[in-house]
């Protein structure tokens, strides 16, 4: 344990640690670069605003733009509420049994099940049974559930991290379990649940196997009128210009890669921001 | 006028015996002392009063208790919301919560519906007047409760639980987390307290129970060994067991 071994040792522990920390990083940077180079050049207001034409060769996204923001923005009215409440429960009434771990158990398993399960599952239930048909509401409810789990976790540790002193000062002055949580509780576990709903949503925005059969449109040249209406979206838009159309400009597929990424990469960073408030004003 | 009385109460926490026949009675605008080393269920005995061992997972009790010789069913189920307005509760450590000191204050008002709006201001300037925190506070009522000294947070706390207008306050080691400045300024404000209160105290600390209180309570490992006049268990402990604990020979 001689003193000049010790931070030889300790040198390369920190090198090796540095590099792990490097690789993991490097190769996102690559690609964020990669997209970036390939695709700024197609970024103008008509590529953004456009339909597209010429077999999707020519032209602009704008419906497979609006159709990820209707598929995000109805999936979250779905999942947002009936995650919370489910989380609450779990979190602030449901006692410690057999049953409730099992639930537990079955909602961390969900959150690693493979999108395209999600998909199929959509298939089934939304656009056939439920006769939904292939539909942005088929859609949004796939993805309303591939999202819950993550949802309900994310919420329940949100709940989790309030101090328990809050809900016994809130009991002991006399308020209900539910007053205490909804005005002890919840407000201090708000920022932790939207953090995990944003995050949650910006998975659903690139998710490609959960739209596949419940709601994607291969070419569709015109806005939905409602939300029975079949949509574009851009992570199964890029799927179809990169793979079944023979001879199209790369910067148009960089593109629609960039715009995708563009909408994910800024809601993430939304939700380090909403974090990075949170932190700095909690104090207990 | 006796104000709680237990009856061969009796607790479990699962299969461990908490407290075993407890038998005693609070007098009504008196502070009481309940004194004994850590673990002796004090604490406990303090949290059957406003039912706040029901948050315990596996706890069961047995036995009467009667506030104002009325039970408060000890095993049946009664208005928690209405017994926990009538026994306020302040805690070992402040913990207002992150609102601002207004806020806190008029939290129970607003959970049982106690006042209109228009009342709060003067719900709060009485609240904090008697926990003589007006004057320091009355410029930074928007200010976050977070922001104060751990004996104004302590204050504030009494003040939060005494604008709900109860008629019991326990206090769970209220000044274990101040100095002793701040203690002896708590416990004057108790002695305040106790003309319109009747006063619970949980402490470890004898000295503070042979300064406050009228009646103090010894327990040991879940029983009450004996239970007397402040001054006569000070002075004249009837129990070997309560002799060597006030005179530091215990464990």
């Amino acid at each position: 344990m001689g003193g000049v071994k010790t931070t030889t040792k300790q040198k390369i522990a920190f090198s090796v640690l540095f590099l792990c920390t490097l690789i993991v990083v490097l190769p996102v940077l690559f690609v964020l670069w990669a997209i970036l180079k390939g695709g700024a050049p197609a970024i103008n207001w008509q590529f953004l605003s456009t339909m597209p034409r010429e077999g999707m060769r020519e032209g602009g996204i704008y419906p497979a733009i609006i159709g990820t923001i209707y598929l995000v923005s109805l999936s979250v009215l779905f999942s947002l509420p009936i995650g919370l409440f489910a989380a609450i429960y779990l979190n602030e009434y449901a006692k410690d049994n057999l049953l409730t771990r099992l639930i537990r158990l079955a909602i961390v398993n969900l959150s690693g099940v493979s999108s395209v399960v999600y998909g199929l599952f959509g298939l089934a239930l939304f656009v056939n049974f439920l006769k939904f048909g292939v539909s942005i509401l088929s859609g949004a409810l796939t993805l309303a559930i591939m999202n819950l789990p993550v949802i309900i976790i994310a919420s329940t540790e949100a709940l989790a991290s309030v101090p328990f002193s809050f809900r016994e000062v809130s009991l002991s002055l006399g308020a209900s379990r539910w007053q205490t949580v909804r005005y002890s509780v919840l407000p201090n576990a708000i920022p932790g649940i939207l953090t995990g709903a944003i995050l949650s949503l910006a998975r659903a925005a690139g998710e490609t196997a959960p739209i596949l059969f419940t709601v994607a449109a291969f070419y569709l040249p015109k806005l939905p009128k409602s939300i029975f209406d079949q949509a574009m979206a851009l992570p199964y838009h890029l799927y179809i210009i990169s793979t079944q159309i023979p001879n199209i400009k790369t910067e148009v597929r960089y593109g629609t890669a960039l715009v995708l990424i563009g909408i994910v990469f800024s809601m993430n960073i939304f939700a380090v921001v909403i974090r990075a408030k949170f932190r700095k004003k909690k104090k207990w | 006028m006796s104000k709680i009385t237990t009856k061969n109460l009796n607790l479990w926490y699962g299969s461990f015996h908490a407290l075993k026949d407890v038998n005693l009675s609070f007098y009504e605008k008196k502070i009481t002392a309940i004194i004994g080393p850590s673990g002796c269920g004090k604490s406990t005995l303090l949290r059957v009063f406003n039912r706040m061992n029901d948050l315990v997972e596996g706890v069961k009790v047995e036995g009467d208790v009667l506030i104002d010789n009325e039970p408060i069913c000890g095993t049946g189920v009664c208005d928690l919301v209405k017994l926990r307005k009538k026994v306020g509760m302040v805690f070992q450590r402040p913990n207002p919560f992150p609102l601002s000191v207004y806020e806190n204050i008029v939290f129970g008002l607003r959970v049982h519906d106690l006042a209109v709006k228009k009342d709060y201001d003067k719900i709060v300037y009485e609240s904090l007047n008697s926990v003589l925190l007006w004057d320091d506070l009355k410029d930074r009522l928007r200010k976050s409760a977070l922001s104060l000294s751990l004996e104004q947070k302590q204050r504030l706390c009494i003040a939060r639980t005494i604008a709900v207008k109860p008629d019991i306050v326990l206090m769970d080691e209220p000044c274990s987390a101040l100095d002793p400045q701040a203690t002896a300024r708590i416990e004057e404000l108790m002695r305040e307290l106790k003309n319109s209160y009747t006063i619970v105290i949980v402490t470890h600390n004898m000295q503070q129970a042979a300064r406050v209180s009228e009646d103090t309570g010894f327990m040991l490992l879940g029983e009450l060994i004996e239970f007397a006049r402040t001054e006569d268990i000070f002075t004249r402990p009837q129990d070997k067991r309560t002799e060597d604990y006030i005179t530091g020979r215990y464990g």
